[in-house]
Formats: C-alpha cells, structure tokens, sequence
C-alpha cells in the first residue's frame, strides 16, 4: 500500500479581519495554522466556540478567503485564486451545515440537484443522480416534499444528499449534528460513516460533541484562539492530551480528573486518601492494579471517574479514596504508601489532595 | 346625486386612467425598485459583491428621494421629466416622476425583504459554486418571493396614494375627478364616490396580493 496522499493540506496558513473600530486591533481568525489531512480521513477539529473551527473549514472550499498562507485542494494552491476559478474546486468539495441550509422554495428533489444544475448536467442525468442520493440517505419518497414538511434528521439528510450529488472526494460537516436530537445525531453520524466507508470521501467535521469524534473520527485537531494546539489520532489526544487548553476541552466531555469544585465535596465525604489512576488502553491491567491494594489489605472506594471507548480502545481516569481498616493513622499511611509505589510500576498515580 | 349620474362616464374615464397610471408606475417603478434594492442587498459590507462605495451612494440617494414629499418631488422632477419623456406635464410627466419616487421607496422595501433570506442558504448555493447571477435568480428572489408580493402590494398602495395628484400637473385619475367635480363644485358625493371607487380598487389588490403570497409562502 503506498503513503496515503494528503486531499488537503494548510500550511501557515492565517485569516485576519480588519479593526472592526478605527484604530482598534487587527482580528486573528486563524493564526498560522498548518494542517494535512489525507484521503480517507474522517477528521474532527474540535474546539470552544470562537475558537476559529467554522472559519478554518470554510478555507477549504474558500467560502473565506485566507489572508496569507497556502491551501492546497487535491494538489492545487487555492488561496490565490480569483472568485470565478474556484467553481470547479467548489464541486469537488460538499459542506454540509448546522442550520441545514436548504432552500425553502424548492422541493427536496429540487434541493438535491442544485450542484448538479451548477455542474451544467443535463436533466435525465440530473433525475438519475437525485434518484440515486435520495434512495442512499433513505428519503426516496419524499422527493417532492418541501423542507419545511420534514424533521430536522430528515433535512440533514437532504443536506448530505446534496453535499454529495457532484460526487465530490471531500465533505465539510460544520456542526452538522449539534442542531439534532441525541438519537437523530446517531443515525445521521451513521450516515456519514457510510459516505466515508462506501464512498471513500474524506470528511472534515467541526464539532464540540464528544459523539461526533468518539463514533465518526479517526484524526483529531485541537483548535484554541485561531490555532491549532494539538493534533493526531483521537485516541491519542482524548486519552493522553498534551496541552492544557485540550485537556480543559476533553475534560469538558470526558470525565476524568475531578474539578477543584467537585474535589472539595469529595472531601467533605471521604477524610481519607483519595489517589486518580490513569487507564489507558491494554497497557494497563486494572485487575492487576486493583489486586495490589487487595493484598496490602487497603480497600478502596471508586469515587469519581469514568472509562471511555474510543475506535474499541478504552481509556479513562478513575479516582479513588483508600483506607486500611483496623490500623493507625501512621500505620495506615505506610500501608497505602507501599501499594501506590507497586501501582505505580503499573500506571501514572496522582495524589489528589 | 343626480350630479354624480351625469358625471359616471367622467368618472369610469377616471378610473381607468388610475388604473392606466398605477398599472404602468408598478411595472416600471417595480422594476426600478427591484434594481435598486438588489443593488443596496448586494453591495453592502459581508454581501456578495460587497462594494462600499456603490452602497454608501445608493443609501443616501434613497435617504434623499424618500422623504421628499411627492408633490414637491413632482414640482422638482419637472426639469427631469420634461428632459426623459419630452413633456412636464400630463400622463406621460407622471408616470415617469412616480416610477422615479416609487423605485426609490420600492428599493428600501425590496432590499427589507432579500434581508429575510438567510445568509446560510446563500453560503450553500456558494458552496456547490454557484455564481451572484445564479444566486439572485435562484436563491435570492426564489426564497424571498412571499416578502416580496408583500411588499409589492403595499407599495401599490402608495402608488394609488401618488397618482392622486397627477391633476396638478394635468394628468387625469380618480384624484383628478374628485378634486374638479367633488371639491371644487362643492359636491361631496362626487368626492365620496371618487374615495368610495379607490377603497374597493385597493381592497381587491390587497386580498390578490395576500393570496399569492400565502400561495408563495406554503409551497
């Protein structure tokens, strides 16, 4: 098998918006951010709000236009070029949107062969592919429905019908499922992971929903004040993020070290030890880790935490309060002293006082 | 009474020359309107032809025209009419000065009613590469038919409202009649059926202009 090729690929690329008052400061959008992302891809960029995701994405097919930096689309260096040479490039890529996007006058038939009418097809060509599109997202009998008579779920997958009807090698999700109920939000994730498997498209998906990245993705991009501040597989980033602003963001949606707030009630409840493991993936044997205390005769009580599943990879922290029953305070501490110094031959141990 | 029997054939001359004026001011000052609220909708910042200059010379020569009241507008516009259509005064003259006015005040409503498109769906079309042409004639004026009839119907309205003093600079209509035969012969039953005939006119086209916009807005 050769290198995978990159289908899109930033480098150094910024987005600056003029003061916004006379004399104000500039606006950095993006700042320098250098991304490649390979065929097949399904990549997450995840982030707070504000912190440039929508921005970012809309370089890609130059719904925004970069300040400085290259964008580079299946080989091609789009960042210069003029408004009327970016249509082709344009087809080539599908976006598919939060609010949905679709157009009201139009019938869902209609909607889905927009591109096409762009892309010049003739009319039977146009019906065939609508027809194909239609049937893929599961909606061939409502090709003559308006959008306003379908649900949320439903218009999405018109949204994505038409994303693809040009056939385009790469889709652009902005926060396609956060307007979506939880389990409307799974059937359309399913949905796109079809499009990536059955179609190999590659799927760039902004989001901040921890659901998105744990069942869609397989790289991730951390995005912080217009930057890019961490990056890789996402099971390396969730389990095992390097930057502070990361970890503060998958903390957000993985339950992990407990919050100062939520330390002190843990406190008032447990006057005992408490200790947080880190568990991640194989290479950590709870049983053994658990059996340790067991045989220092220190029990232990799980009090916060939670393990998570990633791409069949598990991970998590769990926190736990210690005690050894029937000993002195001195002795007690000694006992639970020599059990971590053993669990910590195992895993990373951290005292949380 | 019986006044009004002897003037009824005045009085249908009347109307139709209303309808002769309203019609042909809404059709031209209609497209005026539509030119000029695309341009405002289009040009201004974060649009897709953003171009401030053109924006900021078509909102304040809207600002200007707008409040002039049409009267004087037609004292002003003379010189124009008389240098477009070769005469300053009957039908001709007032056709031409209330499509100039009606373009203006159509252009602030046309350009009110592209606004309640929503940018995402004009950020869709760009997004499958569509071109500004093809977004106002398949996004923009698609999308934004119901508000447009709307605002169509009301502008006809003010239309009917301008055309009733066509008879200060010779032009014929309902405001004509009323003024020449009800209020200067001291008969308000003229006057009456003057009103009484442009009520039911503006009825009519307000009802017709609520069903196609109902029609527009349920697809």
């Amino acid at each position: 098998m050769s290198a995978p090729s990159p289908v899109v690929e930033l480098r150094d690329v910024s987005k600056v918006y003029p003061p916004t008052t006379r004399g104000g400061a500039e606006v950095v959008a993006i700042d320098k951010v250098s991304l490649t992302i390979d065929a097949g891809d399904v990549y997450g960029i995840i982030g707070y709000s504000g912190a440039g995701k929508s921005t970012l994405v809309r370089l890609v097919n130059a719904l925004e236009r970069s300040t400085s930096g290259e964008i580079f689309v299946n080989g091609t260096d789009i960042a210069r070029l003029p408004e009327r040479e970016l249509r082709p490039v344009r087809l080539g890529i599908g976006m598919i949107f939060q609010q949905f996007n679709l157009l009201g006058s139009r019938t869902v038939a209609a909607n889905v062969a927009y591109p096409l009418e762009v892309a010049g097809q003739s009319k039977e060509a146009r019906r065939t592919r609508v027809g194909e599109m239609l049937d893929f997202v599961g909606l061939g009998d409502k090709a003559r429905a308006y959008p306003d008579q379908l649900s949320g779920g439903q218009k999405q997958r018109v949204g994505i019908a038409r994303a693809l009807a040009s056939q385009p090698g790469i889709l652009l999700a902005d926060e396609a499922t956060s307007a979506l109920d939880p389990e409307t939000t799974s059937e359309v994730l399913d949905l796109l992971g079809r499009v990536n498997r059955e179609f190999g498209v590659t799927i760039i998906v902004i989001t901040h929903e921890m659901d998105v990245i744990q069942t869609l993705a397989t790289k991730v991009a951390v995005m912080d004040q217009g930057r890019v501040i961490e990056r890789g597989d996402v099971f390396d980033v969730f389990s095992n993020p390097q930057q502070a602003a990361s970890a503060r963001f998958v903390s957000t949606v993985v339950k992990g070290l407990p919050a100062p707030s939520e330390l002190a009630v843990l406190r008032q409840r447990h006057p005992g030890r408490l200790v947080t493991l880190a568990f991640r993936d194989s290479s950590v044997d709870q049983a053994r880790v658990f059996g340790e205390f067991a045989a220092a005769g220190v029990t232990f009580e799980v009090v916060y935490g939670g393990i998570n599943e990633i791409q069949g990879r598990s991970f998590g922290h769990l926190t736990l309060a210690l005690a050894r029953p029937g000993a002195t305070d001195s002795a007690a501490d000694a006992a639970i002293d020599a059990a971590l110094d053993r669990v910590r031959t195992l895993t990373t141990v951290t005292e949380v006082r | 009474m019986d006044s009004l029997i002897d003037l009824l054939p005045e009085l249908w001359v009347a109307a139709g020359e209303t309808l002769y004026i309203v019609g042909l001011t809404l059709f031209f000052g209609g497209i005026g309107g539509l030119l000029v609220g695309l341009g405002l909708y289009l040009t201004r910042a974060g649009s897709i032809l953003a171009n401030r200059g053109v924006f900021v010379v078509l909102n304040l020569l809207v600002n200007i025209v707008r409040p002039i009241p049409f009267i004087i507008f037609l004292a002003a516009a003379q010189p124009l009419a008389r240098f477009v259509v070769g005469t300053g005064i009957g039908n001709a003259a007032i056709i031409f000065t209330i499509s100039l006015a009606a373009s203006f005040a159509m252009g602030r409503i046309v350009e009110q009613n592209l606004l309640t498109v929503t940018p995402g769906v004009i950020e869709a079309a760009r997004s499958v590469g569509a071109g500004p042409v093809r977004i106002i004639f398949t996004v923009l004026l698609p999308e934004a038919l119901g508000p447009l009839i709307l605002g169509y119907t009301f502008i006809f309205v003010a239309l009917v409202d301008m055309s009733a003093v066509a008879g200060y600079v010779g032009g014929g209509g309902l405001g004509n009649f009323a003024l020449l035969y009800g209020y200067r012969q001291f008969n308000p039953v003229v006057t009456w059926a003057a009103v009484l005939l442009i009520i039911v006119l503006v009825q009519l086209v307000q009802f017709l202009g609520n069903w196609l916009a109902r029609k527009a807005f349920r697809r």
